[in-house]
């Protein structure tokens, strides 16, 4: 299977998703931001950072960059993308998937493992995980998600909702609510489920020795799934 | 010809950072702010001497790139 991994000036976490895509079994390509065709992949992924600065609004330049009409087209043609942190603000920006990233409710940067609940595994994503809780790590600035009431009720009804923030026995109320995202969200599909945009980052959690192995769920599950 | 642009939050969207000024206001002696709400300003250049054309030109920028319609208004001015 291969993957392509976009670097976007002021990404950060390319070379964690490298390693964490390698390891799981992907044959992954590095691709920079100003080329303007991406090589064949099975998964292109959007990987966290701080892509451009964060100028003007988080991921809303990287979404206009040369490469992101190839993403465009990929994710219209079915292919998988995958947009971590970062890459989901990207997404957003696109317009591949609806709603935005706001700024933390309290204002704070958020740096920590915090639990998810899955919310639907009819997917290639989620489709093999056995869990329904995953402790990932999150660190953000603007994770909050925010979208219409026409638009929330829209990604509810199509089973858009991937993940969401909760307690280790699942509890997505607000008491676990880490950053004021709407309804917990942490990550949403796009109506195909083709597209995942996510806060939390599977490539950290792949190491039983530094952090966790939840995110080796994730990859393990991917590849199978592809 | 110059076009000024303001990019504001919508009415309704939680705006912590105009919220955190308007306490910080408060409690420096301007008792009576009851609410900022913070935006961006941009003073854009184009090489264009038709004011129409330049303000059409202006209102495209803010639909693709310097607004987030989803939870932000934009003025030219």
């Amino acid at each position: 299977m291969k993957s392509s991994v976009i670097i976007f000036p002021g990404s950060n976490c390319d070379r964690d998703m490298d390693v964490a895509l390698k390891k799981f079994g992907f044959e992954n390509q590095m691709v920079w931001h100003n080329d303007a065709k991406i090589p064949k992949s099975d998964l292109i992924v959007l990987p966290g950072g701080f892509s451009y600065g964060d100028y003007l609004r988080c991921g809303s330049i990287a979404g206009k960059s040369r490469i992101i009409k190839s993403v465009i087209d990929f994710a219209n043609s079915g292919g998988l993308v995958l947009g971590i942190c970062n890459g989901f603000q990207i997404l957003t920006e696109t317009g591949l998937l609806p709603g935005i990233l706001q700024q933390n409710k309290y204002l704070n940067f958020i740096c920590k493992n915090v639990f998810v609940k899955i919310k639907n595994k009819e997917n290639k994503y989620f489709k093999k995980i056995k869990k329904e809780v995953l402790e990932l790590h999150i660190a953000h600035n603007e994770g909050n998600y925010f979208c219409s009431n026409d638009e929330l009720k829209s990604i509810e009804d199509n089973g858009q909702i991937a993940v969401t923030y909760c307690d280790h026995k699942g509890n997505d109320d607000e008491k676990n609510n880490p950053n004021g995202a709407l309804k917990n969200i942490a990550g949403i599909f796009n109506k195909n489920k083709n597209i995942l945009g996510m806060m939390p980052h599977p490539e950290r959690m792949i190491d039983p020795f530094l952090s966790g192995e939840d995110g080796s769920l994730f990859f393990e599950n991917l590849i199978e799934s592809l | 010809m110059k076009v000024k642009v303001i990019v504001t939050l919508k009415k309704g969207v939680l705006d912590p950072q105009g919220k955190a000024i308007q306490q910080t206001l408060n409690g420096m002696a301007f008792g009576n702010v009851s609410e900022v709400r913070q935006g961006k300003f941009f003073d854009i250049e184009i090489n264009e001497s038709d004011e129409t054309k330049a303000k059409s030109q202006a209102e495209e920028m803010c639909k693709k790139l310097l607004a987030n319609l989803v939870i932000e208004d934009y003025k030219i001015l």
